[in-house]
């Protein structure tokens, strides 16, 4: 089922290229909606099993994009050390910040990660020497890959899709390892995990690690990939639009995360006509799939596909 | 200097009374629902903006604010009972994503109706500042200051001597018993969303002619008001509305001692720190979690 999923993903992303060729909207769409799913099903290491709610991962995302654009183009740096620089900042400041940030709990976590969001923000907004303030700063150069630059549409569309699946292969390895148990025992209840003798704080901080390194490295890649950055693309719409992805596909469910990223980035893009109408609608969906399937679009109806399913065979034996 | 420090100090304790209005309608949500209610934010701008139409369309502004504070208590009550009562007992990150869901709602329809020009209302008394003591003060700021008294006053008089408000106050204590003594908790629940909405909208109107309004002017003063709750201990309404008065003075301090641009971070790694050390919030009682 999981290495299944995993080469629908591998053969789907391949084949979209070959089926339209030079296609605008499969190319660049299909960029963002593999940085997406790589916010996604980091952000919903921490939502979905260790059930966490973050609503400032796009700090961590633009950490990582503000890391590689001021490192390349301010200090000439190449441009994957810029990236290993990114993640290591990202990583460090996700490690100190996991213990305090971590032992609140429900609405106290949504505060503190939603100021620590914003905080954020106005760091990059006010920083106007170093990140170009709200304007944003331009001429990033392309990634390069050890000699290999990254510059064409068809060139990112391959590296962002080689990130993606590298990105749910990690996860669904994590979520089976012996920390993704522990973790889906916090999730159940805390103090049983700690009884059971897992220590939680240190699960607890490592998922918060991880899934702000994934959003970081995909940061570097949307920096690089869109050769400028501002602080509008880590806003806390953007936080809140990474925490609807999680929930749309559904949580604790890596496919699910990644399900949720691909909807609401080609939603995004098509709805680019009826620009007004795009928050009702955003905010509407949230809405609706909260109320009518909690456990979200994918799980929900994988879990309603299951049981058809299983009574159609049911009824097959009996007869 | 010691002029200019009173004058922060007024302009905070302004725009403070208003984070107090906003926190004290956190604290009533979520005591009758333990649900945090994002979209409060959402029903000051909804005030103010219906209220700025109605003017605009030719209202006396008493009528127009009578009728804004109406609608926006009519939206707080569909928003209770179509998006809070179906999810009763769901987790809290479930219901963090509903009131989410619903603040983008009200936002999306404020942006189809007012599009995203930035509106005033007309001061209430003239826009003569009064000079008191080295400082200015407008008249409007005098009026948010009395109404904020006033509202929190009866809002407290409501909680503490009223059989509806004890009742209120009942159901945040423990629910089941609530309901097993005969109290009708669903009744409760849309009295705490309307009460809640009817605040939100107060304060929008009252502050409409201080600082423009738009569509997107509820996101930061709800999140404030958030903050104020959290810093006077969730679930005390008086705490609310000290730890409002706080935000705004430290905001005001903050804004004219160190910069205006880094307003929102200076109130929000304060409100971090509580977070950290206090997490029962300053003016709270301790409560230990239950398992």
């Amino acid at each position: 089922m999981r290495l299944a999923g995993l080469v629908v993903f591998a053969v789907g992303a391949a084949l979209l290229p070959v089926l339209f060729p030079d296609n605008y909207f499969v190319l660049v769409v299909g960029v963002s909606v593999g940085l997406y799913v790589i916010l996604a099903v980091g952000l919903n290491l921490l939502m979905g099993y260790a059930g966490q709610i973050s609503l400032g991962h796009a700090a961590f995302f633009g950490m990582g994009a503000y890391a590689s654009a001021i490192l390349t183009t301010r200090f000439a740096w190449p441009s994957l050390l810029a990236m290993l620089a990114g993640l290591a900042l990202a990583g460090l400041v996700a490690w100190v910040l996991a213990r305090p940030i971590l032992r609140l709990r429900g609405h106290y976590l949504a505060m503190a990660t939603l100021g620590f969001g914003i905080v954020v923000h106005v760091l990059m907004v006010q920083s106007v020497a170093w990140t170009g303030g709200p304007d944003g700063m331009g001429s990033i150069p392309p990634l390069n890959l050890l000699g290999w630059s990254v510059d064409t549409d068809l060139r990112w569309y391959g590296v962002v899709a080689v990130a993606m699946l590298l990105a749910i292969w990690l996860s669904l390895n994590i979520v089976d390892s012996r920390i993704g148990r522990a973790l889906r025992a916090v999730r159940g209840s805390e103090f049983a995990a700690q009884t059971l003798g897992v220590d939680t704080t240190r699960a607890k901080t490592q998922v918060f690690v991880v899934s702000a390194l994934f959003a970081a490295f995909a940061g570097s890649l949307f920096a690089h990939q869109q050769a400028f950055v501002s602080p509008d693309s880590f806003s806390l719409m953007v936080s809140v639009e990474l925490v609807t992805m999680v929930v749309l596909g559904g949580m604790a469910s890596t496919f699910g995360a990644a399900f949720g990223a691909i909807t609401l980035t080609v939603l995004h893009e098509s709805l680019v006509v009826f620009e007004d109408y795009e928050m009702l609608i955003h905010g509407a969906l949230l809405m609706l799939v909260m109320i009518f399937l909690p456990q979200g679009l994918f799980v929900g109806l994988s879990q309603g596909a299951r049981r058809a399913w299983r009574a159609i065979r049911f009824k097959g034996i009996s007869e | 200097m010691l002029e200019q420090l009173f004058q922060f100090l007024v302009t905070g304790i302004t725009v403070g009374s208003l984070y107090a209005l906003v926190g004290l309608g956190f604290a009533l949500i979520y005591n009758a629902s333990d649900v945090v209610n994002f979209a409060q934010g959402e029903f000051v701008m909804l005030g103010a903006m219906t209220a700025i139409s109605l003017v605009a369309a030719g209202f006396p502004l008493p009528l127009a604010a009578v009728v804004a504070i109406l609608i926006t208590i009519g939206v707080g009550l569909a928003l209770e009972r179509f998006a809070i009562e179906p999810s009763l007992g769901a987790s809290v990150v479930t219901t963090i994503i509903i009131t989410i869901g619903a603040a983008i709602v009200l936002r999306g329809v404020a942006l189809l109706i007012w599009g995203k020009d930035f509106h005033a209302l007309p001061a209430f008394s003239g826009d003569t500042p009064i000079h008191l003591g080295g400082a200015t003060l407008l008249p409007q700021s005098l009026w948010v200051m009395g109404a904020a008294v006033l509202l929190v006053g009866l809002v407290r008089a409501f909680l503490n001597r009223t059989l509806l408000g004890k009742a209120l106050l009942a159901c945040s204590f423990n629910r089941a018993a609530a309901q097993l003594v005969g109290i009708n908790v669903r009744v409760m629940l849309r009295l705490a969303y309307g009460l809640s909405a009817g605040l939100g909208a107060i304060a929008g109107i009252l502050i409409a002619p201080i600082t423009f309004s738009s569509y997107e002017a509820g996101i930061m003063l709800g999140l404030k008001g958030f903050c104020a709750a959290i810093i006077g201990g969730f679930g005390n309404p008086m705490g609310a509305v000290a730890g409002g008065l706080l935000l705004g003075v430290l905001e005001a301090l903050g804004a004219g001692l160190i910069s205006s641009g880094y307003k929102d971070a200076i109130v929000f790694v304060f409100v971090l720190m509580v977070l950290f050390f206090e997490p029962t919030g300053l003016f709270g009682h301790k409560s230990a979690d239950r398992v």
